[in-house]
């Protein structure tokens, strides 16, 4: 991508992007493409000297990211459609679907995040391209065929692993969601995020396949006072988080498939650790080490980044697990819903504790609550999806969602979560969340 | 005779698939390393352990963060926001108000995740180039200019007995926020 068309997806993040959900319900019905082709046209003629080059811009429409743009015929059933294989063998998505990942408006492109379009996608799984990201020093280009797992510290036998070693080894495969648990810090004091990409979307779930950790340590062979584990990334940030030994050997995974194909360079290509319902800073990626001890290591990320800051000035360390917590994402911040009439009120929960066990609605700012539907199959440290039917009588309405998982725990209100953290301590945010349907249709971000 | 000669056959093949199968049960993956190879990994932990041989001074340590460190984290260590840079001294005091500084000296625990990390990320446009003598001077300067030591030499020996100021305001909190279960702390909740 270069520099110019990064600064293109830059200046959409602060502009009111169109719902990306349905048709017809947008404050603006041009689409991000044809919005960039008329810019184009009056840069043409207003800047002379500059045509040439404009003009082409012009006449050829701008390609969506991960698409390929092909003519579009008047009648696909009187033209001969194009050959297989014309992709050399690899799809692309359709050139109509234009959702990306936007960026965070952070000074370094090399340390910062991008978003998941949680409205935008479809189903549980988030595509691998549109997975969110969080880099401390940028994405590593790794060759697979140098790239080595060590495994040392309070083990038998120090050993590494390469990465064929790893994949002849017994594999599992399952849905996980990966959280930035800094993932909607931006609502602490005050509503900020205008879509519900920006609130919430560091959070993504993908099917992960690897081999437990359990497997390796019986390679290695655990000294009885093992306790945490350092594991070590190879980007040029050198991540290092340390993780109790009783995850690893409950449900971790050296993981080196994500989605029915490798791990995509931005989640951590060749190899990541993932850490079921962990908090994602942990789920170390480009892994290349796991140091065993008795005890943490305390690291800059989980001392001075990753710790909690609470009212009383004292700091929580490895807050680590996901707390339950769900959003709509329909219809949600940005959006317009242009007559009153039916939606289906639709939307995600999830937990780092266990399963999904109820999502219910309220319509009226938490005053009244009735259960959703469920879409999918709740499974252990994944997403579900919800859905509501609503008819819209055309007054104001404030939608939220609550979720409770199988251990009981329920999705705090925000009058039940600021006493307890104050607002300081950025990370685990995970309140129930407020969008206000105004009378005119506007959706907005609100605070109840 | 014929019969006997295939159960024959039949026992000998599960006898070998059975044996087959003990034997993949012990085969061992995964090459042994050396510890020549893991020399060049390190993991610096609270008490010392990980930290190298060496030493480093103060006022060596001011001319390599003029040097290698200023451009992002400003000449006073105040940090430079456009840079990404963060401060890394300043704000004590400030933890409990409505904005908190989290630096080096007002919240960091340990020193030794000052040395480790610089010498693993630092500096950010020239990622791992320091030397550990380097390292031990930059840490110096850091915690002198943040008057969290005051003395010029830093070795492994001084650097593990460094008590950084916050380091009695942290607490672990592996499970969930149990308050959270308790009706009494909640004000205006029960929603």
């Amino acid at each position: 991508m270069s520099k110019g068309e990064s600064k293109d997806i830059q200046s959409q993040d602060t502009e009111a992007e169109p719902c990306p959900c349905k048709e017809g319900m947008t404050p603006d019905a041009i689409d991000p493409v044809r919005r960039k082709f008329l810019f184009s046209a009056v840069a043409a003629t207003t800047v002379g000297a500059m045509a040439p080059s404009v003009s082409v811009a012009a006449n050829k429409k701008a390609v969506t990211p991960g698409a390929v743009e092909y003519d579009v015929a008047d009648d696909p059933t009187k033209v001969m459609g194009r050959a297989l294989h014309e992709d050399s063998g690899y799809g692309t998505r359709s050139q109509f679907e234009t959702e990306i990942r936007t960026k965070a408006d952070n000074p370094s492109d090399i340390t910062s995040w991008t978003f998941t379009p949680l409205a935008a996608t479809l189903g549980n799984l988030t595509p691998s391209g549109l997975h969110f990201e969080r880099h401390h020093g940028g994405i590593p280009t790794i060759d697979p065929s140098r790239h080595e797992l060590i495994v040392h510290g309070l083990v038998d036998t120090a050993k590494k692993f390469t990465l064929s070693e790893l994949k002849s080894l017994p594999s599992i495969t399952r849905k996980y969601f990966i959280e930035c648990s800094g993932n909607t810090l931006g609502e602490w004091a005050k509503p900020t995020g205008k879509s519900v990409q920006i609130t919430h979307g560091l959070l993504s779930t993908s099917e992960w396949t690897g081999v437990p950790f359990a497997t390796l340590a019986r390679h290695v062979g655990l000294k009885e006072n093992a306790a945490w584990v350092l594991a070590e990334g190879a980007d040029a940030a050198v991540m290092t988080r340390s993780i109790p030994i009783d995850k690893l050997m409950s449900d971790a995974l050296i993981a080196y498939g994500q989605n029915g194909e490798a791990l995509r360079p931005e989640q951590g290509y060749p190899l990541r650790l993932v850490l079921p319902g962990y908090e994602g800073n942990t789920q170390i990626k480009w892994l290349r080490r796991l140091q065993v001890s008795d005890r943490p290591f305390m690291t800059k990320e989980e001392t001075s980044k990753y710790s909690d800051l609470m009212k009383d000035g004292r700091s929580k360390l490895f807050t680590l697990s996901m707390d339950a917590k769900s959003v709509i994402t329909f219809p949600s911040g940005d959006m317009l819903l242009p007559k009153p009439g039916y939606y289906e009120i639709r939307g995600f929960a999830w937990t780092g504790r266990g399963r999904i066990h109820t999502v219910d609605i309220s319509l009226n700012g938490g005053k009244a609550w009735v259960p959703a539907h469920i879409d999918s199959v709740p499974e252990p440290m994944s997403s579900v999806r919800f859905s509501f039917p609503w008819v819209w009588d055309g007054k104001p309405a404030i939608l939220q969602s609550r979720c409770s998982d199988d251990t009981g725990y329920v999705q705090p209100s925000r009058a039940e979560l600021l006493p307890l953290r104050g607002l300081n301590s950025v990370y685990h945010y995970n309140a129930i969340q407020s969008w206000a349907v105004a009378s005119d249709g506007k959706v907005t971000n609100v605070h109840v | 005779m014929f019969t006997s000669r295939i159960i024959g056959a039949a026992l000998a093949i599960s006898l070998a698939s059975a044996l087959a199968f003990a034997q993949s049960r012990e085969i061992s993956v995964g090459t042994p390393v050396s510890p020549q190879e893991l020399a060049k990994y390190f993991a610096v932990q609270p008490g010392g352990a990980g930290l190298p041989s060496g030493r480093g001074t103060r006022d060596k340590g001011r001319e390599l963060y003029v040097e290698r460190c200023a451009h992002c984290h400003g000449e006073k260590l105040e940090g430079i926001h456009e840079a990404a840079g963060p401060a890394l001294i300043g704000g004590r005091g400030t933890l409990t108000s409505d904005k908190p500084l989290q630096t080096v000296e007002s919240y960091w625990p340990y020193a030794s995740t000052l040395y480790d990390y610089i010498w693993r990320a630092m500096p950010f446009d020239n990622p791992g180039s320091l030397t550990t003598d380097e390292v031990y001077s930059l840490v110096s300067y850091i915690l002198n200019e943040g008057n969290v030591i005051k003395s010029e030499e830093l070795d492994a020996e001084s650097l593990s007995k460094v008590v950084m100021p916050n380091v009695d305001n942290f607490y672990q909190s592996l499970g969930p926020d149990l308050r959270i279960y308790r009706s009494s702390d909640v004000k205006g909740g029960g929603k």
